[in-house]
């Protein structure tokens, strides 16, 4: 167990630091740079924050897809075979709540104001 | 790979002490040749944009008249472009001039570079105003009459572009919907990190490829926000042709409905700015083929995959050092913007 901050809240510092104190003194490229460094960093924080027990439900939903035991990576490769080979698809139960959960999770932590992930979320509720 | 007649593009300083572009010196000596009353140019700058192709803009200045604005489009460093799919530049020229006289709207391109005028591959053109930036479009008070227009301008123009005659064009490679999808398989395949989604998305397709019977016609490749030159009366230019080809015509009707050229105006499926409907009508009122709305949306499918295939090799870029910006790294963390754009067409869950 390591100390405090947590990783997420020194990523947030620093993102702070590019937006609030480095960005003004900025001009040109180097300042749009400046801002897509902030934001790279904000999806490391929401990551650290959502991916843990975001992967552990995917490898669970995966497991259970295919009935096979795997790292995240493995289930994944196998699930490509599967639905590249035909074998599963999307008649398939399970399979369209499992993509949907784990694309949600990624645009979460990707791009949460992409305007066809705020569209999905409202749907699903 | 040919590459030929490459043109030195460092700035060299003069005995004046004064930087010049290397281009000047070639690019006056053209105009005075092919521009009735050059004299010389002015106003030479690198424009923003096309990372594949230069665009090039400066003024004609003319003897008592007003300047001719134009612009350069030229291949890096003046030599060929290397891309497979990609069109050459003598080819581009050809099909602007044919768009043209198909009353497509386009920038009339008044020279295409030769061997001796020591600039490279490309051509001149005239410089239209108006804006590309889709943001501006969208959102601007300055475009707020075009706006409702502009869907059936791009159903009308897009039916007048495929309309021009098969026997005209200059040789083009033929690509319908299954050769498309094998070359981005062969590229998702080559990158290698799992995609389910992508893999659904290419079963999809595969399953419901548009029958081998499917009339071709030219297809403009990228017709989309960027690439139309808007002003306040409406669409002024169809710009970058390199992408054209011989196709499926619903490929570009389906290909400006992808949710990434609506930059956040996921209800208008046309660019951003306008309804399937009105572009439909607009292509059917100007003599297109009858539209067949499910091969658009396939087309659409087809393009959204696409683009996330390419936001996902933009890492490949990344991870061999050729390009460790922040900025290529990111655009892989945008490939998942796609994948919610196909699970809402394949798998939508209201």
């Amino acid at each position: 167990m390591q100390d405090q901050p947590t990783a997420a809240e020194l990523v947030e510092a620093v993102a702070e630091f590019i937006r609030n104190h480095a960005m003004p003194q900025l001009q040109g490229h180097t300042a749009f740079h400046a801002r897509v460094a902030a934001n790279a960093l904000d999806i490391v924080k929401r990551e650290l924050e959502i991916a843990p027990s975001a992967n552990t439900g995917e490898a669970a939903r995966l497991k259970a897809l295919l009935g096979r035991e795997g790292t995240l990576q493995e289930l994944n490769r196998e699930l490509c075979a599967r639905i590249e080979n035909g074998s599963i698809g999307l008649e398939t139960p399970g399979l369209t709540d499992h993509l949907w959960a784990t694309t949600l999770t990624k645009l979460a932590i990707d791009q949460p104001n992409y305007s066809g992930y705020k569209r999905a979320v409202e749907d699903g509720r | 790979m040919i590459r030929s007649s490459t043109v030195d593009l460092s700035v060299r300083v003069t005995d004046m002490g004064v930087e010049e572009n290397p281009l000047s010196a070639p690019l006056a000596a053209v105009v005075r040749n092919h521009i009735p009353g050059a004299t010389g140019i002015t106003n030479l700058k690198r424009l923003s944009g096309g990372a594949s192709q230069e665009t090039w803009s400066f003024d004609v200045t003319t003897a008592g008249k007003e300047p001719v604005l134009l612009i350069l489009r030229r291949a890096p460093g003046g030599a060929r472009d290397s891309r497979a799919t990609a069109v050459p530049l003598e080819t581009e020229a050809r099909l602007i001039d044919l768009a043209g006289h198909a009353d497509v709207p386009v920038p009339t391109v008044r020279h295409v570079l030769a061997p001796d005028d020591g600039l490279g591959h490309g051509f001149i053109m005239d410089r239209i105003a108006g804006e590309t930036i889709a943001r501006k479009i969208l959102r601007d008070d300055e475009f707020a009459a075009a706006r409702p227009k502009l869907a059936r301008q791009c159903g009308e123009i897009l039916a007048r572009l495929h309309r021009i005659k098969m026997e005209s064009l200059p040789p083009l490679r033929t690509s319908p919907a299954r050769s498309e999808i094998i070359q981005y398989l062969e590229t998702y395949k080559a990158h290698g990190h799992p995609h389910p989604v992508f893999e659904l998305a290419f079963r999809w397709l595969r399953d419901n490829a548009p029958p081998e019977t499917t009339a071709h016609t030219l297809v403009h490749g990228d017709f989309r926000n960027g690439n139309l030159m808007i002003g306040p009366d409406g669409v002024r230019a169809v710009l970058d042709w390199e992408l054209a080809h011989i196709g499926d015509p619903m490929e570009d009707l389906g290909w400006i409905c992808v949710n990434s050229w609506r930059f956040g105006n996921i209800d208008q499926p046309v660019g951003g700015f306008g309804s399937r409907e009105d572009m439909f009508e607009g292509y059917e009122s100007a003599g297109g083929l009858k539209i067949d709305p499910a091969r658009v949306k396939y087309w659409e499918v087809l393009g959204t995959l696409k683009w996330g295939v390419m936001c996902t090799i933009m890492v490949t870029a990344f991870k061999s050092g050729t390009d460790r910006s922040v900025e290529r790294a990111t655009i892989g963390r945008r490939s998942s913007e796609t994948e919610v754009d196909l699970l809402r067409l394949l798998a939508p869950r209201n």
